[in-house]
């Protein structure tokens, strides 16, 4: 009876992701695809310290960046040889899971002496050495350019080579939903429950006979493993793994994901992941300024809803089940069109501003849109995105003071349809 | 009283930086034995049960749990050795639900280990554990709520059953009523008499009504000090005791707590 919902939903979801490459087939769309899977796994595992055990890692591109490598020298020696072929790309990521394991192990043992600030300040600390002193050994890692190697070698299997970005695609699906898996069943775990009660009350959790630094270390190194998989399977992907996959920034992406689809759930980094990859590579398509639209987007979420987009899902979970849902869709419909105002103000006000400061090409000044010529160096563009931006944010307030009033009796209307 | 103690402390002291907190301490428990613990504020009652429980190390001294030194260990030896603790000041799991901060609590006597490769539900000891305290210390019905979201009173209960849900033999329970009403008082003693039947328990307690109706044996603390041991009948005639802490801290006590009521 209780596996059954889940296998429900499960099905239609896996029909989905076997599906999407023949919705999508273009060559941009399954990278950014392959991308996020990656991006999913990564997400997880960084979960497993932030939002399970209540540590903040600075520095947890370590374990993917490691496993990847160690994956790229496992696929350049068996391209080397010409042995195994497909069969070796299949378990690849098993082994840089399993280097991202050892460096958990053994970077674990140093980093989780400590919880709290002291942990965030040592996983910066150890990053940072472990970025900084791979450049230094070209032989492992390759130095400024990395290393590459071809995925295609050897015999076919059932005429899987992995060249196509497709095949390679269902690979990370599957060990996608492999790790999911095992990270999601690991939180019910005697482990996973003592992680959950370090994170709380690690003082608690030594009266009650566990060691909150043995917890910690196990949840690492384990987590080290999930995010490995991940760069093995970047390893493959990409064809190419660089310092940078090491680094901060790397670091700092991971933690973005997680925190913006929300820590407070297990599905929450999935959101994260997917969204913040997209926004990655689609925005950055279309503009320059991307980074600071992004920036802005992470301000938003912190501020507004610091338990991610997850918590945004939960809050609407109960009312949803009760039918109470309907009071508000028609404040949100009423919300959306001062959204849309607000939000295109303040996108041609960071356009024309990034124009005539010269963040694109010099001189460049002017741009289309719709077929309009817009020329940043005139008045007119200004004062429409400007009238768009505080019109239309005036005319937002008011509009969510309404969707503000009506979910507060949706909340009093919920908690007492849950009492009966 | 002639068994073996189970818990002996010895000559223990304890200073922070220039000041002494505990002034040469000897105390035997015998097993089975109800004792209380009382004195006035500031007396170093709490301090003690964190010496005796790894939470603090004694400056000097030694402490002894049916015959192992201790005085040294972790907390989380002292736990696996059978000895269990509640805190003052309410120390949970926040997060959890009830029912997580029980199973919490006897995960580690019931097998559950560090083990990442069995269920949770699947250690049944630790489960059906859970479910006995949770009936014990009346919290059933709020099985699913957080922690956090309890009352006051359900949280007293609650730090009790996680205390004893490992299933120590020897209990150190830091003013399970304080704070609580009457009532609430009166069923948390109903409460304790309960779940520690048949094991050796020290409770801190600061109304004398709950420490003469449960105490077989009573220890005073002042300055640091057990200036007396006993039977509560010998305690409350105790000419030292009287002078030092019943004649004016007890009668106070008393009054603030009627006052109180
Ligand atoms: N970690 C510490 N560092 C310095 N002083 C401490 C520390 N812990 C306790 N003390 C001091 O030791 C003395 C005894 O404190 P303790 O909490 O043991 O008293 P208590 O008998 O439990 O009192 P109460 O009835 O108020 O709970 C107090 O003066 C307190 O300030
Ligand atoms: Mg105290």
């Amino acid at each position: 009876m209780k596996g059954r919902p889940h296998l429900v939903a499960a099905l239609p979801a896996l029909a989905c992701l076997v599906a999407l490459p023949f919705v999508f087939p273009q060559g941009f769309a399954l990278s950014l695809m392959c991308q996020m899977g990656i991006a999913t796994i990564f997400a997880l595992s960084y979960n497993m310290l932030l939002g399970q055990t209540g540590l903040l890692s600075f520095g947890h591109a370590v374990y993917f960046g490691l496993g990847a490598f160690c994956a790229m020298h496992v696929l350049r020696w068996a391209g080397g040889s010409g042995g195994g072929g497909a069969w070796v790309v299949i378990a690849l990521p098993l082994v840089g899971g399993l280097g991202g394991l050892i460096a958990g192990i053994v970077l674990g043992a140093i980093t989780t002496r400590r919880a709290g600030t002291i942990f965030a300040m040592i996983s910066l600390g150890v990053g940072e050495m472990v970025a900084s002193v791979a450049p230094m050994f070209p032989a492992l890692f390759g130095g400024e350019a990395g290393l590459n190697a071809n995925r295609v070698f050897g015999a076919p299997l059932f005429g899987i080579t992995f060249g196509p970005q497709r095949q390679v695609y269902y690979l990370i699906v599957a060990w996608a939903l492999l790790a999911a898996w095992g990270m999601h069943a690991l939180t019910r775990t005697p482990l996973g429950r003592m992680a959950n009660a370090a994170r709380d009350n690690p003082e608690r959790a030594q009266f009650v006979g566990y060691h909150p630094q043995m917890v910690r270390f196990l949840m690492l190194a384990l987590s080290g493993f999930f995010a490995g998989i991940a760069g093995g399977l970047s390893a493959i992907n990409y064809e190419i793994v660089t310092g940078e996959s090491l680094g901060a920034h790397t670091s700092a992406l991971v933690l973005l994901m997680a925190f913006i689809g929300g820590i407070g759930q297990f599905y929450g980094p999935i959101i994260g992941a997917v969204l913040v990859t997209f926004l990655q590579t689609a925005l950055s398509q279309y503009t320059h300024a991307w980074l600071f639209y992004f920036g802005l987007f992470f301000l938003f979420m912190v501020l507004e809803a610091p338990g991610g987009i997850a918590s945004l899902v939960q809050l609407h979970r109960e009312p949803w089940r009760q039918g109470l849902l309907r009071w508000v869709w028609p404040q949100y419909a009423l919300a959306a069109l001062p959204v849309a105002l607000t939000l295109a103000g303040l996108i041609g006000v960071v356009e024309l501003v990034y124009r005539v400061a010269g963040g694109v090409e010099a001189g460049e000044t002017s741009w289309k849109l719709f077929g309009n010529a817009i020329d940043a160096t005139r008045w007119q563009p200004w004062a429409l995105a400007l009238l768009l931006f505080a019109g239309g944010g005036a005319w937002l307030r008011r509009a969510w003071s309404g969707v503000a009033w009506q979910w507060k009796m949706v909340l009093l209307a919920t908690a007492r349809g849950k009492d009966r | 009283m002639s068994s073996a103690p189970v818990l002996q402390l010895a000559g223990v002291h304890k200073t922070f930086g220039q000041t002494a907190i505990i002034r040469g301490v000897d105390l035997d428990l015998v097993a089975g034995e109800r004792h209380a613990l009382i004195g006035p504020n500031g007396a170093g009652k709490s301090t003690l049960f964190n010496l005796i429980s790894g939470r603090l190390h004694a400056t000097a001294g030694t402490i002894r749990l049916r015959g192992a030194d201790i005085t040294r260990a972790t907390p989380q030896a002292i736990n696996r050795m059978g000895l269990a603790r509640s805190f003052q000041v309410t120390n949970l799991f926040h997060r959890m639900t009830v029912f997580e901060n029980l199973r919490c609590g006897a995960l580690r006597s019931r097998g559950g280990g560090y083990a990442f490769w069995r269920r949770v539900d699947g250690v049944a000891e630790a489960n059906a554990r859970a479910d006995e305290v949770l009936d014990a210390i009346g919290l059933a019905r709020r099985r699913e709520a957080t922690a956090g979201e309890l009352t006051y009173a359900e949280q007293r209960a609650l730090e009790i059953g996680v205390t004893i849900a490992c299933g120590a033999d020897v209990i150190l329970l830091d003013e399970p009523t304080a704070g609580m009403s009457r009532s609430e008082s009166a069923a948390a003693v109903a409460l304790i008499r309960k779940v520690t039947a048949g094991k050796t328990l020290v409770m801190v307690e600061h109304d004398m009504d709950v420490v003469f109706g449960l105490a077989d044996r009573v220890s005073v603390l002042v300055y640091g000090e057990v200036i007396a041991t006993g039977a509560p009948d010998a305690i409350h005639a105790n000419a030292r005791v009287q002078e030092a802490y019943l004649g004016t801290g007890l009668a106070q006590a008393g009054a603030a707590e009627t006052a109180h009521a």
